[in-house]
């Protein structure tokens, strides 16, 4: 068998060995080089995870190390992979086809109204845009969200059901990481609220 | 032409070499043939000068328009670039120039007769627009590509008062919302129409108003609508416009989502009645289930952009399998390798291909790799143009597409992923694109992606003699790379590289060659301000540009330059260069 053979010979120990490199990138100078050029360039951001601070506001951080523990995703770089912004901005990838074809539609209820309503989350931008459309659709004041009192001040406060069945407070957690793990909403009264904004 | 007669004296024999010349260079059209007429002598010069009506200006700065202006006096046509194709990709600073102005207002004032203006990487406001609304009465062609500055109230004016225009096309551009129904400004009598291309207008256009304006165009054969017209829309339009040629398809869903496809049958006639219809784009946010529709025009299609389409495979299938005569194809890679093999074994023609990503990012699995690429080059022998976006490439499919494809002109290969290697053999992808150099000796346009040493810059400089265009990113290992290239492509015109670590001395060494080039881009490489600036002094011809994107002033301290710019100029540095552009 061939692998018998070569441990006969050598240790193999570059197979073993962590390290953050692309696979295939074998060479130390050429790992070194690449390195340079990533620490030159003032619009990329280093993939060494010690640099990941210094950041340029014209590259997007991709998000830090996953939760296995893999090394994080690069992060992106300015005009790379090379496409026209028109095209970029006009294209949506389907990230499921269910979703797509049907919208990400969620329940949400109103704490003393008669009946639920229905609102398609893919429609909205950002956590703005979502607040303006339920206080539109059921006349009521939600407020501003800030991360130590929650929506305190206001008479209801917006809050959901994420994929864990969990009730979570509208606006703690990154705007993509709420659509895709929001369930249903629940607007709440202000007064039982309390309880769920950040400690 | 002067003819001899009674009491005038016989023209004298240079005259009438000049008046020959002049009726025979009318139909030299080539560009390159008039510039090499244009250096044979004097008298050659100037009826050169004084036939061509095409006139070609690559670089807005390489000359001042008054020079062009008063050397070629009877133009009919111009052509004008400004930002190099770099910019597309946000790394050019914002307000950087290419302003057209003082372009538009010299044409105005040595061209009253204009008649075709086209406009490619140039910032053009409504105020241009209007100055071109007023200034040429003539006017029968305006095509912009990849401009921007402008709006509807721009549009409106050059619709309303180019009563000759035949042509207005908007590729790419990106159309400020004025709110100015421009659609409507068109005249109300007839009109000459033949091409209208707005797909690039990223808001709604006054649909009631362009059914109309269909309706008094009898000429119309191009009609390319941008996503806010629906399929209801797009028949309507479709039934009064059977003689069309080419047709963006808007949206190509209907305006309400769930609308039962029972119209199918009415969709497919509204195509079949299309008898000459050869080129067909749009499909902006397609319902897949109305495809079929466009069956009774893919026998004749030459044309098809499906670009914007997030379709798979058997989509693709279902309508390429009847494309027999197509051409060109360009798709989203969300067809798959498999649809790569359909559009294979069908398109026998295929002229150009490209494959654009659905996600922009490197480090996504990708629906492509080498199996769509070595199928494409199996089954289209006669490809000359291909980019191809993947995530994994080898070196074998490559040289065989090399092989396989000897006619290619262009080969744009884009590995997302920054320094990828041959993914099954872990080699860099050198040997690939030197095969491509070897192989295709009729190159001209290159541009290389993935893990590559100086070895593939030896292949471009040694077999790459026709190579004009070369873009290079994150690739290389030292100046030697540039070297071998600047020195063994006597035809290199467009040098653009990025992120690669090339230094001062590629510079010198490009120094025979540069008065050929019409520009250098290098950002993110390993050069020096000093070294940017030496250049300077020893090129008087060059226009050395130094900048950084975030439009900061340059810092002479930093170690390395971000962005270079340099071209050949006859006009010396430019006046209208925002403060955080260096001119050295």
């Amino acid at each position: 068998m061939a692998r018998s053979e070569t441990y006969e010979n050598d240790l193999h120990l570059e197979a073993t060995e962590l390290r953050l490199g692309l696979p295939g990138s074998s060479e130390p100078e050429k790992k070194s080089t690449t390195t340079n050029i990533i620490a030159s360039n003032k619009r990329a951001l280093p993939e060494m995870p010690e640099d990941s601070g210094s950041s340029t506001n014209n590259s997007n951080v991709s998000d830090a190390r996953n939760e296995d523990g893999s090394p994080p995703s690069k992060a992106q770089i300015v005009g790379w992979p090379p496409i026209r912004s028109y095209r970029k901005n006009n294209l949506q990838p389907k990230k499921s086809e269910q979703a797509d074809a049907s919208g990400m539609y969620v329940k949400v209820s109103l704490d003393g109204a008669p009946y639920l309503r229905k609102i398609d989350l893919k429609v909205y931008q950002s956590y703005e845009e979502l607040l303006q459309a339920l206080q539109n659709m059921f006349k009521v004041c939600i407020g501003k969200y800030s991360e130590r009192d929650g929506y305190n001040g206001s008479d209801y406060a917006p809050t959901y059901e994420d994929k864990e069945g969990d009730w979570m407070l509208v606006g703690d957690v990154p705007w993509e990481m709420f659509i895709s793990s929001c369930k249903r909403l629940r607007i709440m009264k202000s007064s039982e609220a309390k309880g769920l904004g950040c400690a | 032409m002067t003819r001899p007669g009674y009491g005038y004296d016989p023209p004298s024999p240079d005259q009438v070499l000049e008046n020959v010349l002049e009726d025979v260079l009318q139909f030299l059209t080539c560009r390159s043939d008039r510039n090499a007429a244009s250096l044979v002598c004097k008298s050659w010069y100037q009826a050169e000068a004084l036939t061509r009506s095409d006139l070609f200006i690559g670089n807005c700065y390489a000359v001042a328009p008054r020079r062009a202006t008063d050397r070629f006096r009877r133009v009919r046509s111009v052509l004008l670039k400004g930002k190099p194709r770099f910019a597309d990709f946000g790394l050019m600073p914002f307000n950087w120039g290419a302003h057209s102005t003082r372009w538009l207002a010299a044409f105005a004032d040595a061209y009253p007769c204009l008649e075709r203006i086209y406009l490619k990487r140039m910032s053009i406001t409504d105020y241009d627009l209007g100055l071109i609304a007023n200034s040429f009465s003539s006017l029968k062609e305006l095509t912009l590509v990849c401009c921007e500055g402008f709006g509807t109230s721009g549009l409106a004016v050059i619709a309303s008062k180019c009563r000759q225009l035949r042509v207005l096309d908007l590729f790419e551009d990106e159309v400020n919302h004025d709110e100015v129904d421009w659609i409507s400004c068109f005249p109300e009598t007839r009109t000459c129409l033949e091409s209208l291309t707005f797909d690039c207008v990223e808001f709604p256009i006054n649909f009631t108003a362009l059914e109309k304006l269909l309706a008094r165009s009898p000429n119309l054969k191009k009609l390319r609508l941008n996503r806010f017209v629906s399929i209801e829309q797009l028949h309507r339009l479709l039934v009064r416009a059977p003689q069309l040629t080419h047709l963006g398809t808007a949206s190509f869903s209907p305006s309400e989502a769930g609308q039962p496809p029972e119209q199918e049958l009415d969709y497919r006639a509204a195509f079949a009645a299309c008898k000459s219809l050869v080129c067909l784009s749009g499909f902006r946010e397609i319902a897949p289930e109305y495809l079929p529709a466009i069956y009774p025009v893919c026998a004749n299609l030459t044309s098809l952009n499906f670009s914007y389409a997030n379709i798979n495979a058997e989509h693709l299938r279902s309508v390429i399998c009847h494309c027999h005569k197509l051409q060109t194809l360009w798709v989203l890679d969300t067809v798959g390798d498999e649809g790569l093999q359909a559009a294979a074994a069908t398109c026998k023609d295929l002229r150009e291909l490209r494959l654009f990503p659905i996600e922009v990012r490197e480090d996504t699995e990708g629906f492509v790799s080498e199996v769509g690429l070595l199928a494409v080059s199996e089954g289209c022998r006669k490809l000359r143009s291909i980019l191809y976006f993947c995530q994994r490439m080898t070196n074998a499919a490559v040289i065989a597409m090399s092989k396989n494809c000897p006619d290619l002109v262009v080969f744009r290969l884009c590995i997302m992923g920054r320094h990828r290697p041959d993914h099954v053999t872990n080699e860099p992808m050198d040997e690939g694109f030197g095969a491509i150099v070897m192989n295709c000796k009729k190159l001209t346009r290159l541009a290389v992606s993935g893990l590559l040493t100086d070895k593939a810059f030896a292949y471009i400089g040694k077999y790459g003699k026709l190579v004009r265009t070369l873009s290079v990113a994150f690739a290389g290992d030292t100046d030697m790379a540039l070297k071998y290239v600047l020195e063994g492509c006597p035809k290199l015109q467009k040098l653009e590289v990025r992120d690669s670590p090339f230094g001062d001395s590629v510079l010198r060494a490009g120094l025979h060659h540069f008065y050929n080039m019409r520009f250098v881009w290098m950002s993110a490489c390993k050069l020096t301000f000093p070294a940017c600036g030496e250049i300077a002094r020893e090129m008087p011809h060059l226009v050395v540009e130094v900048f950084t994107v975030q439009e900061v002033p340059v810092e002479e301290e930093d170690e390395f330059v971000d962005t270079l710019y340099m071209y050949r100029s006859l006009e010396g540095p430019r006046n209208d260069a925002p403060e955080y552009v260096r001119i050295l």
